[in-house]
């Protein structure tokens, strides 16, 4: 199928590409930007003006709840979701029931999203069984059947000496390891950051410390290991200032924000609105400072949405008895573009922290407009305001703390593969 | 339409002799002088003085019998009922400064009968202002008074009482 | 006047009078003052021999209690009795709410009873707010204790006992000394104390046991009673859990009671004329010397009969403010 994108303002860091042009596909490829290939016949004619034609974005943490928990969303309505909210390529956390610790899994989620088309579902393998923390998973078994990378999640692995096997062990096959870092007996029962607002709200808090901890703890071991390492979903500056140490001193590791945490600090949580009630914790203003400190240095090279679709009984009880999490796919975009309202990064590196960035970070080729690369597009209008409802979201969780809000910033035609696979 | 101000002393000389009157024919025995806060209270001193009345005078605050809950809300300021002696089986002289829909007397007289059944009630006010809105009458009454519909009356005391007619805020 | 989207507004009507009352945070002085001075007159009428009036009469209160408590359930129970209201105490066994029954259905439940009022005492921080949002319009929520977060009437019932005996807040130096890390009293007694403008709030623990930043709630913090104490007009004590020696926060209780417990020699250090309180139920030789308690400096007992009169303020009053968003607006005057 041919397809012509038609006046819009085409945007790739990868190419370094940032002019209103053009763009050709065909056979599900990029074939050329601005001069019709010899020949071309579109099939089909998407008018781009006004709007930004960018790589289809890469979301690098993401929860489809299946299998085993299809009551809270399924892998059909959260690619559908994720299509609507531009993003192609959606890496899924192994917390699903069974989990992914077995070929069969890894293999189900991919086979169930290929079915259904609308977005590719790159699965994270667990790093150790049942996540306990305890034996090794068959890391290379699972890399074989398609998961780009490990993490035992929040999951503990108390045993230092555990934690160093199992790095060595990914280490030793070059797979990427994941840390979502928490230190499990610091963070017991909080479900807030431990600061002022969790003092007056009587809430048990999760202090800093939680994070500091395990993020140094595993720096450490990655840097004894050499293991290719990234950190999930970072929520302190603190822990940025040791990523960024780490960096300056050689090492090769990489982080993530959800973009949530660089909008919102605990004082959200007043009133003990459960829709704020995430994990990690939302922090303080001068975390959320450091964060976004961070994305501008370039520390934290990618953001993500930390999708954790909820069905409406997780969110209706006092705050610490609520589950936490917030439905992301479709406001990550314009959420991620008030950064470039807010004058914090310009547009082209905001792309790029959605797409070139979780690409090089997962080591697969994807996020990029090269000629010859896949089509995968996102088109979509920076100025479009749209009100976040319940009719207006796709997918099965409505848990956003953002519902009732207008946001700026509307997808409009999403490609896979040079197929559309969302059009407004 | 009246306005101004008005003597009350004449008007208690008047009340004070219609009590004697109605105390002598119904033969009520040793009767209990009751004052309503604030108001009848100050007409209450007066007129148990006047009468030479035996027993001492009672003090009654009605804010938790009235039935305006919902519009006035509470009266922080309350203060307490003060009964010298016990009701049960005497006769009341309930004294007011004002009768007007009848509510303020319904209260009072629910909250006397929880402090026991009296052998009678005789309700004496300085002024009717007639807009009933329940089938309650006083026994003495000092003087009627239709007001218009955006005047209000006030008694003032307690040293000198005098009444003032004025327009609604 | 509260602001529009101050979490704690939920609890006032339009024109600011109280609808529910689930924390001391964020209410207007005059309010608070309103109630203390309401709280007074009860205190008075129940030293008469009529004790009852018919403010509630006809009203529905269910006391709702996940967590258990006898005396707080009994004093709230009493409290609506003496108001006419018809009072159902339902006591929640926590562990059929944990099999899947939850808060929310809990509620829908109950609502099929049509109370008019709840008071809620439960476990989890924020229960009366989650209450006060999913109830029927009109139906008022009293905080009985929630969690860590508030125990509103208790603080109201301390600061009426404080009014009573030392009368204006502006010149007092208040110490709460104990376990406040754990404590919803501590909680709603500072947002009190700073609402009516005491001198000085001081807040006395080992750090184990003191809140992340406290101090931006308005207090002073000490380590030590010598130092806290001094000055001080009113010491309020709080009760330790014996659960606290378990997780490494306090290594036991007598080394606790020699560092922070008030006994004689310690009460010493505060003002000659210096109040001592504490919500009760107390441990001795933990928390206080039985001397002390039972001493002279001691507004315990009164603590515990102004309970009752502040329950019965607060619950007339939120039960007027349901009302008067009921009913139109009537300005006429009774006579």
């Amino acid at each position: 199928m041919n397809i012509l994108i038609q006046g819009g303002r085409v945007i790739d860091p990868t190419q370094h590409w940032d002019e209103l042009a053009d763009l050709y596909i065909q056979d599900g490829e990029i074939s050329a930007l601005g001069e019709a290939p010899a020949g071309f016949q579109p099939d089909e004619v998407i008018d781009a003006s006004g709007q930004i034609v960018c790589p289809g974005l890469i979301d690098l943490c993401t929860n489809l709840r299946e299998p085993g928990y299809t009551r809270k969303g399924t892998i059909a309505s959260e690619t559908a979701a994720a299509a609507a909210g531009g993003i192609t390529t959606l890496v899924v956390t192994p917390d699903t029931q069974p989990l992914v610790e077995t070929a069969a899994v890894a293999e189900l989620i991919q086979d169930r999203a290929a079915d259904v088309g609308f977005a590719r579902v790159l699965p994270m393998g667990a790093l150790t069984r049942n996540l306990d923390g305890e034996q090794l998973a068959p890391l290379h078994g699972l890399a074989s059947s398609g998961c780009v990378a490990f993490t035992n999640m929040r999951n503990p692995i108390a045993s230092s000496q555990t934690l160093m096997r199992c790095l060595e062990y990914a280490a030793t096959h070059d797979l990427l390891v994941i840390f979502q870092a928490q230190d499990n007996a610091l963070a017991a029962n909080g479900c807030m950051h431990d600061d002022t607002t969790s003092t007056r709200l009587g809430l048990n808090g999760i202090p800093e410390a939680a994070e500091t901890i395990e993020v140094s703890r595993c720096l450490l071991l990655v840097e004894e290991t050499g293991v290719r390492a990234h950190f999930g979903q970072l929520s302190c500056e603190r822990s940025v200032r040791m990523v960024e140490a780490a960096r300056e001193r050689g090492l090769d590791v990489t982080a993530d924000v959800a973009i949530q945490h660089l909008l919102l600090t605990d004082e959200s949580v007043n009133g003990f609105n459960a829709a704020y009630h995430l994990q990690p914790p939302l922090r303080s203003q001068l975390d959320r400072a450091g964060l976004r400190q961070g994305l501008v240095t370039g520390t934290i090279a990618a953001i993500c949405s930390d999708h954790q679709p909820h069905d409406p009984i997780a969110k209706q009880a006092p705050f610490a008895a609520t589950e936490p999490g917030m439905s992301g796919l479709e406001t990550l975009l314009p959420l991620s573009l008030s950064l470039v309202e807010q004058q914090l990064i310009e547009l082209p590196q905001l792309i790029e922290t959605l797409t070139a960035a979780p690409a090089r970070i997962l080591g697969i080729e994807a996020g990029t407009l090269e000629i010859g690369s896949p089509a995968d597009i996102c088109v979509f209008d920076p100025n479009a305001e749209w009100e976040v409802s319940e009719d207006s979201l796709r997918s099965a969780g409505k848990n956003t703390p953002f519902l009732g809000q207008t946001l700026k910033g509307r997808v409009n035609v999403t490609l896979m593969d040079g197929r559309i696979v969302f059009r407004r | 339409m009246v306005s101004g101000t008005l003597s009350v002393d004449a008007l208690l000389d008047k009340m004070a002799r219609e009590t004697r009157t109605l105390i002598d024919h119904r033969n009520l025995t040793d009767p209990l002088m009751i004052g309503i806060r604030t108001g009848g209270v100050w007409l209450a001193e007066r007129l148990h003085q006047q009468l030479e009345l035996q027993s001492p005078l009672g003090v009654m605050d009605i804010s938790f019998y009235r039935d305006d809950f919902t519009q006035a809300g509470i009266n922080p300021k309350v203060q307490p009922t003060q009964l010298p002696c016990a009701t049960e089986g005497r006769h009341i002289l309930l004294v007011d400064d004002v009768i007007m829909t009848g509510r303020t007397i319904r209260a009072a007289m629910n909250e006397l009968f929880d402090y026991g059944r009296p052998a009678s009630v005789t309700l004496i006010t300085l002024l009717d202002l007639q807009r009933r809105e329940l089938p309650i009458q006083a026994d003495v009454i000092g003087g009627t008074l239709a007001l218009g519909p955006d005047q209000i009356v006030k008694l003032n005391g307690p040293d000198t009482l005098s009444l003032t007619i004025r327009q609604r805020d | 006047m509260f602001e529009a989207n101050d979490p704690n507004s939920i609890q006032l009507t339009a024109d600011g009078q109280l609808r529910h009352f689930l924390t001391t945070e964020g209410l207007p002085r005059e309010l608070l003052t309103e109630i203390l001075d309401t709280a007074d007159s009860f205190v008075d009428m129940s030293q008469q021999q009529v004790k009852k009036v018919p403010l509630l009469r006809g009203k529905t209160v269910a006391n709702l209690f996940f967590e258990n408590s006898t005396r707080t359930l009994s004093t709230f129970e009493l409290a609506a009795k003496r108001l006419s209201a018809d009072v159902l105490n339902l006591n929640i066994n926590t562990s059929s709410t944990k099999k899947g029954e939850t808060l929310k259905d809990t509620l829908m439940t109950l609502e099929a009873m049509h109370s008019d009022m709840f008071v809620v005492r439960h476990s989890d921080s924020g229960a009366a707010h989650f209450i006060a949002q999913h109830v029927t319009p009109n139906v008022a929520v009293i905080n009985a204790g929630d969690g860590r977060h508030a125990h509103p009437t208790q603080a109201m019932l301390d600061m009426l006992t404080i009014r009573r005996h030392k009368g204006d807040f502006a010149p007092l130096k208040v110490a709460i000394v104990g376990d406040i890390l754990h404590s919803r009293v501590a909680r709603s007694q500072i947002h009190a104390l700073r609402t009516l403008g005491a001198d000085e709030i001081r807040v006395i623990a080992p750090k184990t046991l003191l809140p992340r930043h406290i101090e931006a709630l308005g207090v002073k913090v000490y380590t030590e009673m010598a130092r806290g104490l001094r000055d001080v007009d009113v010491i309020m004590m709080l009760r330790l859990q014996k659960e606290r020696m378990q997780s490494a926060l306090l290594p036991s209780e007598s080394e606790f009671y020699k560092l922070y417990g008030l006994n004689r020699d310690k009460l010493a250090y505060a003002k000659p004329d210096a109040v001592v309180m504490h919500p009760g139920p107390i441990n001795r030789g933990v928390e206080i010397e039985s001397e002390v308690a039972d001493g002279p400096r001691s507004l315990i007992l009164d603590q515990v009969t102004n309970g009752i009169a502040v329950r019965m303020a607060v619950l007339s009053k939120a039960m007027s403010g349901q009302l008067s968003q009921r009913s139109e607006s009537g300005q006429e005057e009774q006579a």
